[in-house]
């Protein structure tokens, strides 16, 4: 359902983000990007939600090409991003204006339940924790209901217990209405207790190294011999990704500062 | 110590309505010890002879001064006067202030047509209009409150840019990301965002237009707490030019903390160090 074709991106500044990155996205799937820091899993994201457009190349969602926002895709970034003056029910209501105002409070109380948030819409952002805030940015991109949610590296700011909690909380809302998820992270045991698939990039100019599907039942047990199996399949194509010598140089764009693509 | 005691209900802060209310009593008591205690001084040395207080008169002296002007009614003629020049000027500048800066902040176009021109009327001593606007709009109240929205309008003008500039890109990518058309990321974002600053500019500006009024009452008016200083340096009466310096210091107060309490509510989501004091 979601189509990425031949993409291609060049910064103005010459930095040759991404080559031909070419992917298929089935509903319901979840993705998870991997990659060092530098090799475009972000820039590519950015695309996909149409924040970013692309030099080359194009991405679709259910045949309809993205070139701006699209009310299918939703995004949750690195941080939390709560508008500091609305309240947390305000926040995740901040999508949902068309709808009528009973549908809204609705889908917010009932968002707010399902991550243990009950009782803090009234709360200000600046009152919340990490852990909570990333939660609200969640449910604040899922209670529009896209058919896709791409997340950016949305746990790497939080402790380790916190960031185990939220995946739980994560896969927990996906089981409601089964969205595709698109998840960038450079966390392999994260990419492992999520994903479908873990697609791992190489950098400059990022593309894909390897697509290597993770098929454990879920819930999956972190402890589990076929979970550090798999874990260890990621980490060496990811090992192999940054040791690679460079096999092909297309465009020979990159000065030696690129990979500042943050 | 009950000073004591109150400062520390309000580091645990249990009960943020009680103690708000009382830290407020604590720091305003705590800033009237210096000007009270150094009045009483002076008023027992006056009572005492060891000053001969011509030149600077004793407290007492001052206030039955502002009392006696208060009770001819003179006092609510000057003040009235003084607001109402103020409040014109202040309304005028503030609102071109917002336009002019709203416009310069969100349009690059606009800044590099119009900021370096204002900037440049900007370097100009705002007194020095004075002449042209009195030849241009007449002695009367034309040219002084010419001169208050001039002296509001660049603070305001300057501050609300600044704010436009520097809202987080990252703030607006969520704007973007729900897809808010241009005018309701203007309304949901933008001005929500840049409101903290804007007030804070608006709050400069006032206090520009009260130095301005006293510079445009000075130099000529019949009414005003201005005309109270000129007419107290005529005839030789420093506890009439104290009475309306006064005057003027509780007017600027007045609405200074007007402005704090009508924006406040719109504030409550701040998160700064002084949140609760």
């Amino acid at each position: 359902m979601l189509t990425i074709e031949t993409l291609c991106k060049t910064y103005p500044n010459g930095t040759h983000a991404l080559e031909k990155i070419s992917l298929n996205v089935d509903a319901g799937e979840i993705v998870a990007m991997v990659g060092g820091s530098g090799c475009g899993k972000t820039t590519l994201l950015r695309m996909i939600s149409g924040l970013e457009a692309p030099t080359q190349g194009h991405v679709a969602i259910d045949g309809e090409p993205i070139f701006a926002p699209h009310p299918a895709v939703g995004i949750v970034f690195q941080e939390a991003r709560l508008l500091p003056w609305l309240t947390v029910a305000q926040n995740i209501a901040f999508g949902l204006d068309h709808l009528p105002r009973a549908e809204q409070e609705a889908r917010v109380d009932q968002a707010l339940l399902r991550v243990g948030l009950a009782g803090y819409g009234k709360r200000w952002p600046r009152e919340l924790s990490g852990g909570q805030a990333q939660r609200v940015a969640i449910v604040r991109a899922l209670v529009a209901q896209p058919k896709a949610l791409l997340l950016d590296e949305p746990f790497s700011a939080l402790d380790a217990l916190t960031r185990e909690d939220l995946q739980d909380h994560l896969l927990a809302l996906w089981e409601q209405h089964r969205p595709t998820l698109v998840l960038v992270t450079h966390d392999v045991e994260e990419a492992v207790a999520l994903a479908d698939r873990a697609i791992v990039l190489q950098p400059k100019p990022g593309r894909i190294f390897a697509d290597i599907p993770i098929d454990l039942p879920r819930p999956r047990d972190r402890l589990s011999p076929e979970f550090a199996e798999a874990k260890r399949l990621v980490l060496k194509a990811l090992d192999g990704s940054i040791n690679q010598p460079m096999t092909h140089q297309p465009g020979k764009v990159h000065s030696p500062s690129a990979g500042g693509s943050f | 110590m009950s000073e004591g005691t109150l400062d520390n209900s309000s580091e645990t802060n249990a009960q943020p309505g009680a103690t708000r209310f009382s830290v407020f009593g604590t720091s305003f008591l705590l800033g009237l010890v210096l000007p009270v205690t150094a009045g009483l001084l002076y008023e027992a040395a006056f009572r005492a002879g060891l000053v001969q207080a011509r030149l600077l008169p004793p407290p007492s002296r001052i206030f039955t001064t502002l009392w006696k002007l208060a009770e001819s009614g003179e006092l609510k003629t000057h003040v009235i006067a003084t607001v109402g020049r103020v409040g014109m000027g202040f309304g005028l500048g503030s609102l071109v202030g917002i336009l002019l800066g709203a416009l310069t902040g969100a349009s690059r176009d606009a800044r590099r047509l119009l900021d370096p021109t204002l900037q440049a009327l900007r370097a100009i001593p705002s007194l020095a209009w004075v002449p042209l606007f009195i030849l241009w709009l007449g002695i009367f109240e034309g040219s002084k409150i010419a001169l208050i929205a001039a002296g509001v309008f660049f603070p305001v003008y300057l501050g609300v840019m600044a704010a436009i500039a520097n809202v987080d890109r990252k703030i607006v990518e969520v704007g973007r990301a729900f897809r808010l058309s241009r005018l309701a990321m203007v309304r949901r974002v933008l001005l929500p965002a840049i409101l903290p600053d804007t007030i804070i500019a608006i709050r400069s500006g006032l206090g520009m237009g009260f130095m301005f009024v006293v510079a445009a009452e000075i130099m000529g008016a019949s009414e005003g707490l201005g005309y109270l200083l000129v007419d107290g340096q005529q005839l030789g009466k420093p506890d009439q030019i104290l009475a309306a310096i006064i005057a003027f210091a509780v007017l600027g107060k007045i609405g200074d903390w007007l402005i704090v309490v009508s924006t406040k509510p719109a504030l409550a989501w701040q998160d700064t160090h002084q949140r609760g004091a």
